[in-house]
C-alpha cells in the first residue's frame, strides 16, 4: 500500500471525528465558560467578571441545591450498589445455563422503556390516589389517603430505580469472570463468607463496581425528570436550577455559571472515584 | 456462596427470596403504566371500573383516545423523524471512528479516544445548554455581520438532532469498535490477494461481518433518541417531540391516555429488543 494513499484515507476517517468533537463538545464547552464570566453592563454590552461565581457563592438557596444534588446522588449511588450487587452476584454465580440468561435479560427490561414512563409508573403507585395509597386503605392500615410522592424518598425511590441497570450490567459481567475455583480456594483455605467476599470477590469486581457507580452518579446528577416529577415543587435539584435560569429566566450568564459548576463537580468526583479505586478511566468507560 | 459450598437452607430461601422481590420492584411500575391503560375511569387511579379500550381508540373529548389525539401523533412523527436522522447520523460517524481507532496508528491517538469517550460524562443538560450557547453565538455572529437569520441554528428539529447525536455517538462507536476488533484481518487480505481494492474488500468482507454490531448500533441509537428528554429539553424549538409532550401532560395531570402511548412505547421497544437480541446472537459462521 502506497503511503499517500493511507495518509488520504487516514485523513478521511479523522475528519469527522474531529468535526464532532470540536464543534459539538470542545468549544460548545468553551464558549459556556467564556459566557459564564460576563457580566451584563447595559444593554448588548458585557464585561469580564467573576460576578455570576460570586452570586452562586452568596446565594444560599444555589450552595444549598447544589450541596443538596451532590449528597442525594452520591447516596443514591451507594444505595444502588447495595440493592445490585447482591442480585448481579445470584444471576452471575448461582444461576447457570438458560435461566442465568434469562434472568439478566429480565434486568434490561426497564432500559428499553423511556425514563418518563418508568416515572409515571412511580407515580401511579405513590401519590395521594395511588395504587399503594389505595391498598393501605382497603387493607384498613391507614385511615384516609396518604401522599407518598413529593418527597426526598420518592425522588430516591425513582433515582435508583433509573439507573439499576447501569449498575447491573456492568457487575454481572465482572462477576462473571471470577472463576468458581477461587472462591472455593478461598473457604478451603479457612474463609468465612465475609471473608471470601471481602477479599476475592470484592477485589475482583472493583473495575465493574467502579464504571457501575460513576454512570449511576452520573445519571442521578444530571437527572431532570425524576427530581421534577417525584419531587415536585420543592424538589430542588441543580439541574432544575440551570433550566430555570435558561428558559424562564433567560438569565444565559448566570445559567452558563451553574452549568459549568455542575461539570466542575461532576468531573472531581468522577475523578476521585477512579482514584481511589485505582481505575483507569479509560478502561472503566469501554 | 457458589453452589459448591454447602450453605444454610434458610439462608439460600433468604436470597432466592430478596432476588424475587427485586425483580417484582422492577416489573411494577411498567404493570401498573400498562394496566391502567385499560382502566374505565377518568384518572389513572384505583377503584378499578371495568375494561374499556377507549384510551386507544376513543374518538371524541374528553375521552380521546391515542390514535385520534393529533398532539401526541404529531409528538410520535417529530421523534420518529429526529431518531431517524440522529441514527443515520451516529452510525456514519462512528463507523469512520471504529476503522480509526481499530486500524490506524497517528499521533494523540489515545487522547483523541478518551476525548471520544467524554460525552458519556458529560451531563445531559449540560451538553444541550453548551450547544445551545453556541449556535446562538453563530447565530448571532452572522445577523450581526451580515444581517441574515440562520433560523436552523434556533431552537429546534436540527439542534435536537445535534444534541443527540454528540453522545449516542460514543456509544454506537463502543458497540461497532467491539466487532471490528474481533475480525480477523486475514480475510481482508485474501481479498486483496484476489484482486480486490481496498474499498471493495472493506464492503464485501468486513463491512458483512459487521452488520450485527451495525444493526445493534442502529437500534440503540434510535431508542437512545426516541426517549432522550435532558437533552432535548434544552433545545427543542416549537415542534415538541412526544417526550416533551407527554412531560408537559404529566404536569398538567392527564387522562389515561398517556397510559396507552407508555403501553404502544413498551411494545415498540420490547420489539426492538428481540430484534436486537436476534440479531446479536446469531453469530455468522465465519
Amino acid at each position: 500500500m502506497q503511503p499517500d494513499k493511507n495518509k488520504l484515507a487516514l485523513f478521511l476517517l479523522l475528519t469527522p471525528l474531529l468535526v464532532w468533537l470540536l464543534l459539538l463538545i470542545v468549544i460548545p464547552h468553551l464558549d459556556m465558560m467564556l459566557i459564564s464570566l460576563q457580566e451584563r453592563v447595559a444593554a448588548r454590552e458585557y464585561r469580564t467578571s467573576f460576578s455570576n461565581y460570586i452570586e452562586f457563592f452568596s446565594e444560599p438557596l444555589y450552595i444549598n441545591t447544589f450541596i443538596r444534588t451532590a449528597v442525594m446522588s452520591i447516596l443514591a449511588t451507594l444505595l444502588t450498589l447495595l440493592i445490585a450487587f447482591p442480585v448481579s452476584y445470584y444471576i452471575a454465580k448461582m444461576m447457570k445455563g438458560q435461566s442465568k440468561q434469562i434472568l439478566f435479560l429480565l434486568c434490561l427490561i426497564p432500559f428499553w422503556v423511556s425514563e418518563l414512563v418508568r416515572t409515571y409508573g412511580w407515580m401511579i403507585l405513590l401519590r395521594e390516589s395511588g395504587v399503594i395509597s389505595s391498598l393501605l386503605q382497603s387493607l384498613s392500615l391507614v385511615n384516609g389517603p396518604i401522599e407518598m410522592l413529593y418527597n426526598d424518598v420518592a425522588i430516591m425511590v425513582g433515582l435508583i430505580y433509573g439507573s439499576m441497570l447501569f449498575m447491573i450490567v456492568p457487575l454481572v459481567t465482572t462477576l462473571d469472570s471470577l472463576d468458581d475455583s477461587l472462591i472455593e480456594a478461598g473457604y478451603d483455605l479457612g474463609g468465612s463468607h465475609w471473608n471470601v467476599l471481602r477479599e476475592v470477590i470484592i477485589p475482583h469486581a472493583t473495575p465493574g463496581i467502579t464504571s457501575g457507580c460513576i454512570v449511576v452518579f452520573m445519571l442521578s446528577l444530571g437527572n431532570y425528570l425524576t427530581p421534577v416529577l417525584l419531587g415536585g415543587k420543592d424538589s430542588l435539584w441543580f439541574t432544575e436550577q440551570i433550566y430555570t435560569q435558561f428558559i424562564t429566566r433567560f438569565n444565559w450568564e448566570q445559567g452558563a455559571a451553574l452549568g459549568m459548576l455542575l461539570l466542575l463537580l461532576s468531573s472531581l468526583i468522577v475523578w476521585l472515584g477512579l482514584k481511589l479505586s485505582g481505575q483507569s478511566f479509560r478502561k472503566v468507560m469501554s | 456462596m457458589i453452589p459448591s459450598i454447602p450453605t444454610s437452607r434458610q439462608f439460600r430461601t433468604i436470597y432466592a427470596c430478596y432476588v424475587a422481590l427485586f425483580f417484582v420492584y422492577l416489573v411494577l411500575p411498567l404493570a401498573v403504566v400498562t394496566l391502567f391503560s385499560f382502566n374505565n375511569s377518568m384518572f389513572p387511579s384505583l377503584p378499578w371500573k371495568g375494561l374499556t379500550l377507549d384510551w386507544y381508540f376513543g374518538t371524541t373529548e374528553p375521552r380521546l383516545g391515542v390514535f385520534h389525539d393529533t398532539a401526541l401523533l404529531s409528538g410520535i412523527w417529530i421523534s420518529f423523524k429526529i431518531a431517524i436522522g440522529t441514527t443515520i447520523l451516529s452510525l456514519s460517524v462512528a463507523t469512520c471512528n471504529a476503522f480509526l481507532f481499530e486500524r490506524e496508528t497517528f499521533f494523540a491517538k489515545n487522547f483523541l479516544y478518551v476525548m471520544m469517550l467524554v460525552p458519556l460524562v458529560v451531563p445531559g443538560v449540560i451538553l444541550g445548554v453548551s450547544i445551545l450557547i453556541f449556535s446562538s453565538n453563530v447565530a448571532n455572529t452572522v445577523e450581526d455581520l451580515w444581517g441574515y437569520d440562520i433560523e436552523s441554528l434556533r431552537p429546534g428539529l436540527l439542534l435536537v438532532v445535534l444534541g443527540q447525536f454528540a453522545f449516542i455517538t460514543t456509544i454506537s462507536t463502543l458497540v461497532i469498535s467491539a466487532r471490528l476488533r474481533k475480525f480477523d484481518l486475514s480475510l481482508e487480505e485474501a481479498a486483496l490477494n484476489l484482486g480486490a481494492t481496498r474499498l471493495s474488500a472493506i464492503w464485501t468482507v468486513t463491512m458483512p461481518f459487521l452488520k450485527p454490531a451495525l444493526v445493534g448500533a442502529a437500534i440503540v441509537s434510535f431508542l437512545m433518541s426516541f426517549e432522550n428528554f435532558n437533552t432535548t429539553l434544552m433545545l427543542v424549538g416549537s415542534e415538541a417531540p412526544l417526550t416533551i409532550a407527554m412531560f408537559d401532560r404529566l404536569r398538567e395531570g392527564s387522562t389515561p391516555v398517556i397510559n396507552a402511548v407508555s403501553t404502544l412505547l413498551m411494545l415498540a421497544s420490547a420489539l426492538l429488543a428481540v430484534i436486537a437480541i436476534f440479531v446479536q446472537r446469531k453469530k455468522p459462521e465465519q
